[in-house]
């Protein structure tokens, strides 16, 4: 990258086409990264003017620069802190004043801006029209309509952006008045940032004298770091804000607001050339229908499962695709090493592990593909203002609905995806609580752990305890979330206040760019780490081996069996015994300690130990433990498996029942361990869940075990 | 001419903004969408179970908690 690169930064509201302008600019030129410490996307991309690259950096969306949310504080830092060359501010011309409201704060930072004035298609279609020349000359920036969906205007934009960086122009604050009382405290914090020391960099001491006024906490925060200064600064704060109480019965922060709203809405008038009444618009129609009180529900119901049902059904052919292709992969291998460890660790580490992360793929892009479509057709935020009074009983948003549904709330989700798409939860808290609580919905690979021990225990009432598991599940969740935000997550709610965006036909190229990189994200970063974990478990599992003395028994077995079935026989009860013997049998045994009050014994302990890993691994790990050898791999054939455990005097319906609701609850698998590390930042939030969820698991078992025994059930 | 607060706005009625009586993070991101005193707005329409409501301002639909309404204070206007 060339020193003179031209960088353009893009700013806007949410809902105004950031991403469709930043994606008709940078087309496939563009990648996903993340601003230091915080998991706010970063993206960048390359746009050509004249052949020349030019370096394109979408800033999150946001409806103002304060310091409050996440998101405006990585743009507010990113403008500040990296200086690009300029500023595009993208803005919804149907939506003018409140978009502009984002342009004004930028253009007293001082800033060099460009307006991009995007969807005049739409305005003109609300009876709106807007002269851009006019606008450009009242606010003092170049303004360029731009319809972005589309690609017109968008190189004009790109020109008008680049020829300004190119005069390399100094940063020129905006001044407008907010009223004399405030004027003259600006004027006076001023002087007195100005005579302190130059440390504040490039920023007008003028505007950090605002920040200061509305409370602006990382500005306060850094005068603070100079006593002798903030000594002289608070006097004034506090004077100018008694003032105004006493005299308006109001705080400098909302006087500011008003007076760069009054400032926008004389703007806007002039520049509004023509504004006929539209009666009602296509969306608010749409609206009537899909918020009705009885309409709505129903169809936020179908949306759901259909969502659901259409994940499922489009990831089925190419999951299965990807397990026939690691299971031929895993049997080549197998054909051509000769058996023993380094088969084992290629074969049941490496290739099963890179085929647990693979698995995932089809599944997660169909998923995201779903949350696209649902995002940028502006449903996504209906469904959060339908849910959201339900949901907020128990400290979740309206928004956490569809986490839950992914993660398997009509059962045979995953929780991947579902702990992914806790993205589009604004509130942090609640974000949380919905991360903690997917684990507890039944996914896809709970379900052979189902079905094998419903068939074999409750084989006539299948339909009845699948449906009492599903109501289990979700009692818990939301019981768990709220009793997670009455304790670690409590502490104050985030507003709910969200724009309803208007419905839109989303576009084809949005969505596939959408779709791609969630799905290149996941396999990027939890792919290396799942591998790696994925070892590990492997290791648990096959060290140490057998003793010479138990390999000389076994081999004497053999030599001494007769025919085929007594050899088979003799080689699972020998798979049996190793496994018995290593590090995950042994503890296996060891936990019979605390599992006994559950009834389970060692086999399932160690089943459930290799559960860690993913949950398909119980079912195959127990066909090993009860000598039934890898016949009862991936919950394929089950059935000799479910005949053994009947016949197992430690077994009855009830620890089975019991061993359900374990497996449901238990610390979630690994893939979502990573994910969860991912979304958070942090290696505390799967260190907790892992816990957490282990412990009710623990101790709902053991109600159902004890509790069903003391009623004479077992 | 009544004052009264956004929540006990009924669906379809207009009113303006005449104060937000709250601070902080509430207030501040109230402001940023554009609730500022003078602001005409329009009950659109409440959540099937009477909440969030959503209004229509500036020529753009939001969504709020009554609870979060209650900060708004606003005029009715006449016949409507």
């Amino acid at each position: 990258m060339s020193q003179s690169q031209v960088t353009v930064a893009l700013a806007g509201n949410p809902n105004a086409g950031k991403t469709s302008l930043f994606n008709a600019l940078t087309g496939a030129r563009q990648h996903v990264g993340n601003y230091p410490g915080v998991t706010v996307d970063k993206k960048e991309g390359e746009a050509r003017l004249d052949g020349e690259p030019i370096n394109i950096v979408d800033l999150p969306g946001t409806y103002s620069l304060t310091a409050y949310s996440l998101e405006e504080v990585v743009a507010r830092n990113y403008v500040i802190g990296q200086r690009p060359d300029v500023v595009v501010d993208v803005v919804d011309a149907s939506n003018l004043e409140r978009n502009l409201y984002l342009a004004v704060q930028l253009m007293e930072l001082g800033v060099p801006l460009v307006i991009g004035l995007n969807m005049v298609d739409v305005a003109e279609q609300r009876g709106m029209k807007i002269d851009p020349d006019k606008l450009s000359e009242l606010l003092g920036v170049p303004v360029v309509p731009t319809v972005a969906r589309t690609g017109q205007g968008v190189q004009e934009l790109l020109r008008a952006a680049v020829d300004l960086a190119r005069q390399k122009p100094d940063w020129r604050p905006l001044d407008i008045s907010y009223g004399a009382d405030l004027d003259q405290a600006i004027a006076e914090l001023a002087g007195i940032l100005e005579g302190s020391t130059p440390r504040h960099g490039l920023i007008s001491a003028r505007w950090l004298a605002l920040k200061c006024l509305e409370g602006d906490h990382e500005v306060l925060e850094s005068m603070r770091q100079d006593q002798n200064l903030a000594s002289r600064l608070e006097p004034v704060r506090q004077r100018v804000g008694e003032h105004l109480k006493s005299t308006l019965d109001d705080d400098p922060e909302s006087v500011i607001a008003d007076y760069r709203y009054g400032f926008l809405s004389a703007i806007t008038r002039q520049a509004l050339v023509l504004e006929r009444e539209v009666r009602m618009d296509f969306s608010d129609k749409v609206d009537r229908v899909l918020t009705n009180r009885l309409i709505g529900p129903l169809f936020l119901l179908g949306v759901l499962y259909g969502v659901y049902q259409f994940v499922f059904w489009a990831s089925k052919a190419p999951v299965a695709w990807l397990e026939t292709f690691f299971g031929w992969l895993g049997g080549a291998v197998e054909a051509t090493l000769p058996e023993g460890l380094l088969r084992s660790l290629i074969v049941s580490g490496v290739i099963d592990g890179v085929g647990g992360v693979l698995g995932f793929v089809p599944l997660i892009m169909f998923m995201f593909l779903a949350i696209a479509v649902m995002e940028d057709s502006g449903y996504m935020a209906r469904m959060a203002y339908l849910m959201d009074r339900v949901l907020r009983v128990f400290g979740l948003h309206g928004n956490s609905v569809i986490s839950l549904i992914v993660g398997g709330g009509i059962s045979g989700g995953c929780a991947v995806p579902a702990v992914m798409a806790t993205r589009t939860l604004k509130d942090p808290q609640a974000r949380l609580a919905t991360i903690l609580v997917v684990p507890f919905m039944n996914c896809g690979a709970k379900l052979p752990v189902y079905s094998l021990l419903i068939s074999a225990f409750f084989a006539h009432r299948q339909a009845d305890v699948m449906f009492a598991l599903t109501i289990i599940s979700w009692t818990l969740a939301l019981l768990a979330a709220r009793l997670l935000r009455s304790s670690l997550l409590k502490g104050r709610q985030s507003p709910f206040v969200m724009e309803l965006p208007p419905y839109r036909t989303p576009t084809l190229k949005g969505l596939l760019i959408h779709t791609w990189e969630r799905t290149w994200e996941y396999v990027k970063r939890a792919g290396t780490i799942l591998l790696a974990v994925s070892l590990v478990v492997w290791a648990l599992m096959s060290f140490p081996g057998l003793s010479e003395q138990d390999e000389a028994r076994f081999a004497s077995l053999a030599a001494q069996a007769q025919g085929e079935e007594d050899q088979k026989e003799i080689a699972n009860q020998k798979a049996s015994a190793e496994l018995g013997g290593t590090v995950a049998g042994r503890l296996g045994r060891a936990l019979t300690v605390l599992t006994d009050p559950l009834g389970f014994d060692w086999r399932t302990n160690v089943a459930l130990v290799g559960g860690l890993a993913a949950k398909e691994v119980i079912v195959s790990t127990m066909g090993t433990a009860y000598s039934l050898g890898q016949g009862a791999k991936k919950g394929a054939d089950a059935e000799p498996l479910a005949k053994r455990l009947q016949d197992s005097p430690g077994w009855t319906p009830l620890s089975a029942f019991a061993l359900l609701v374990f497996v449901m609850i238990y610390s979630p698998c690994i893939a979502t361990l990573v994910t969860i590390r991912r979304e958070t930042g942090t290696w505390r939030w799967p260190l907790f869940s892992m816990v957490h969820n282990t412990l009710i698991a623990y101790l709902m078992a053991l109600l159902v075990y004890q509790g069903g025994r003391a009623l004479g059930l077992g | 001419m009544s004052v009264v607060t956004l929540r006990e706005l009924k669906p379809g009625q207009t009113a303006v903004v005449v104060k937000v009586t709250t601070g902080g993070e509430l207030g501040r991101r109230l402001r940023d969408m554009g609730l500022v005193p003078g602001t005409p707005l329009k009950v659109i329409g409440r959540a099937p179970l009477k909440d969030p409501v959503e209004i229509k301002l500036r020529g753009y639909n939001l969504t709020l908690r009554n609870n979060e309404a209650d900060h708004i204070m606003v005029e009715v206007e006449q016949g409507a």
